[in-house]
């Protein structure tokens, strides 16, 4: 994109007033026909630019493309590190380190991924909780669920799990039973194979760059 | 005479209108359901357990959320049922097919909510997306259901075309109304799409979303408001139609691009920000001329309308739309607020008060206006005593319900955002604090003073007009 974003809304208020006035010659700013041109003119000058824009937003959030991962990112470790000059978290991708102790090709990792995606959306997930920010708000947000403190800190000895997908694999079977907080998750009655798709999903989501949401992830504590 | 409508001969109802009554009846039985679904909720935020094996909290929540955008959505299309007959002058054409997909629309909402209560989850198939829920907040409908939507609004479309078209004659109004829900229909087929990439799928989900709610939805209310207040307070039809064409303008022109606000923390590049931030700013500009509209049309009139009910529900909705949309969607939409405020109790105080506002109100007033002429003998002004008693409840509830949102969610802003680092500690530290568990109590107190509003809302549509009484007005 060569563009700015103030030069892009420039553009889009210019081209609607000019096109508008030009259409409105010889009517007062007070008539209807100047205001009809305005209506037509602006929506058509914004659509126009909304799907100019998702094209190049597609083109840059392609997997692998930069601002979302490759699947084979769940092989990986994944941190958030500081950008000095953003002022924000960025994800950063480490050494590889298998998951569920084995390293997953690309076609492998992409079904996996996409097997978790599908569970995800079959469980409702973001009925409670948030996924990048949105989703209702009963429970924690899941963007950057994998790089939560809490499983190493909490799950993994409450469940005996040596690795974090483990303690993770174990939790989400029975969340009720190990409640954390007030709040409890229900049981949502996963398979072993739903839960290492869906964790799968969780490890790649978390190291897609958000912009810094949300705001300041761990680094309080 | 431009600003009177057609009537049928004897005073009867078109088809149409029949057809918008049985919308509006709907309309009021989902609503009450969605009062019930989220008065559990609401109860479960104060007693987690409650519930917890039979009816958890996502499924309150979502049937909560959808029977709300189910109702709203066929309030207003009863509304376009009710005045095209008489914007066009003539019976709607294609009217018994218009029936029969109301018919099978409303079975088919009822498969859905059995579906929602009793089956909830499916497993992490394809078929889960088609026949249960395809897990995407606000279009949890099965695919089978989306396609079944899809049907019903094309046959809808269909119905304002052809009338309009045979009657040879297109007003203003019209002209915005065909616009309009050719790009609302469209923008609904965005929404049923299955992708992995979570950023692409949230990018077409807000097409939906925020497309329909933050503008088509918007557009579509300016059109059933203008034929309102033209009922109601016999504005002239050019003043409408100006004020409605701005409105289209800024509403398109500032609500399209501000679209970005949804893009900002979800993968998509940078310039959203800026964009997002600068045109949702902006929003807020179409409101105010609603409301500067609205009041200015009503004070001219000294409030002498034919409808008394209607007028303030239209009134409601003006200032409303500007509160619980305008100045609660301001509040959080910059990206340097929104940051911190993004996904907590903050963003539900708005929902609550913009949909109350902005799509309630409107829908109140179709259905009063509807009320009036389905009795014999028309009653002119409209009046009872009970529709004040309806309305104030409702808008004490929501403004507590609302209130108490905004005050969690800014405790967890700050709490579990600024503070703590967003996480799963934080998050559970940010709603056990008091400052947030203490307004749970207020919203379910209020959550039950707007249920009493409801009440009395429904015994006031079912009496209103039968007898004569106290229409001093």
């Amino acid at each position: 994109m060569d563009y700015s974003w103030i030069e892009i809304a420039v553009a889009a208020i210019f081209f609607s007033v000019v096109v508008t006035l030009i259409l409105s010659r010889g009517y007062g700013w007070l008539s209807p026909t100047f205001w009809r041109n305005a209506a037509v003119v602006s929506s058509l000058v914004m659509t126009f630019i909304l799907l100019w824009l998702t094209f190049d937003t597609a083109d840059q959030v392609r997997p692998g493309s930069g601002r979302i991962p490759d699947w084979t990112v769940i092989n990986h470790e994944i941190k958030l590190v500081w950008d000095a000059e953003k002022r924000r978290q960025v994800p950063a991708v480490g050494r590889e380190t298998g998951f569920f102790g084995k390293t997953w090709s690309q076609k492998e990792a992409f079904d996996l991924i996409n097997k978790g995606k599908m569970t995800l959306q079959s469980r409702n997930c973001m009925e409670c909780h948030q996924i990048l920010g949105n989703g209702a708000y009963y429970a924690t947000d899941l963007t950057r669920a994998w790089l939560d403190p809490w499983w190493e800190e909490r799950i993994m000895p409450l469940t005996g799990a040596k690795t974090r997908e483990e303690a993770m694999m174990a939790w989400l079977k029975d969340p009720t039973s190990m409640p954390q907080g007030p709040r409890k998750m229900p049981n949502l009655r996963f398979t072993d194979e739903e839960l290492k798709a869906l964790i799968a999903f969780l490890k790649w989501m978390s190291a897609i760059d958000t912009n810094g949401f949300p705001p300041r992830f761990a680094v309080a504590q | 005479m431009a600003t009177s409508f057609a009537r049928p001969k004897a005073q009867e109802l078109f088809e149409s209108q029949k057809l918008a009554l049985a919308y509006f009846a709907v309309a009021i039985v989902l609503f009450g359901a969605q009062l019930i679904f989220g008065l559990i909720a609401a109860y479960q935020y104060i007693n987690p357990d409650f519930l917890l094996d039979k009816l958890p909290f996502m499924t309150n929540r979502t049937l909560h959320v959808n029977a709300m955008i189910v109702w709203l959505l066929v309030g207003l299309m009863g509304g376009v049922y009710w005045f095209l007959p008489l914007e066009t002058g003539r019976e709607v054409v294609g009217i018994k097919l218009a029936k029969f997909i109301w018919w099978v629309i409303v079975a088919g909402v009822g498969v859905v909510v059995l579906v929602y209560l009793f089956v909830q989850i499916g497993p992490g198939n394809a078929l889960t997306l088609w026949f249960i829920n395809e897990g995407r907040e606000y279009i949890e409908a099965p695919r089978w259901a989306d396609l079944a939507i899809v049907a019903w609004v094309a046959i809808f479309l269909y119905n304002v075309i052809a009338t309009t078209l045979a009657a040879r004659r297109i007003t203003g109004l019209l002209g915005v109304l065909i616009f309009d829900l050719v790009a609302l229909g469209a923008l609904y087929t965005a929404g049923m799409h299955y992708t992995v990439n979570v950023t692409m799928d949230q990018y077409l989900w807000w097409w939906v979303v925020h497309l329909w709610v933050e503008a088509t939805w918007e557009v579509l209310v300016g059109v059933l408001m203008g034929w309102s207040l033209m009922y109601l307070l016999g504005t002239p039809r050019k003043l409408i139609e100006t004020w409605l064409f701005l409105e289209v303008a800024l509403v398109f022109g500032t609500g399209i691009l501000g679209l970005g606000h949804h893009y900002f923390w979800i993968g998509t590049p940078e310039y959203w920000i800026g964009l997002g931030g600068f045109f949702s700013a902006l929003e807020p500009l179409p409101l105010v001329a609603m409301v500067v509209h609205a009041l200015y049309d009503a004070g001219a009139h000294r409030l002498h309308t034919v409808n008394r009910p209607a007028l303030f529900w239209a009134i409601a909705q003006a200032f409303g739309n500007f509160i619980g949309a305008g100045v609660w969607g301001f509040m959080q939409t910059l990206p340097q607020i929104n940051m911190y405020s993004h996904g907590t109790q903050l963003a539900a105080a708005h929902g609550h008060l913009a949909f109350f506002g902005a799509y309630v109100g409107t829908v109140m007033t179709l259905i009063y206006i509807a009320v009036q002429n389905a009795r014999r003998p028309v009653m002119i002004p409209l009046d009872s005593r009970y529709w004040g008693w309806a309305l104030a409840l409702m808008v004490l509830g929501i403004v507590g319900i609302a209130g108490s949102f905004t005050i969690s969610g800014f405790s967890q802003t700050m709490i579990e955002r600024a503070e703590l680092g967003s996480t799963w500690s934080a998050f559970i530290q940010s709603y056990t604090h008091p400052w947030y568990t203490h307004t749970l109590g207020w919203r379910y107190l209020f959550a039950w003073i707007f249920v009493a509003g409801y009440l009395v809302l429904v015994y006031d549509l079912l009496t209103i007009g039968k007898r004569r009484e106290g229409h001093a007005a």
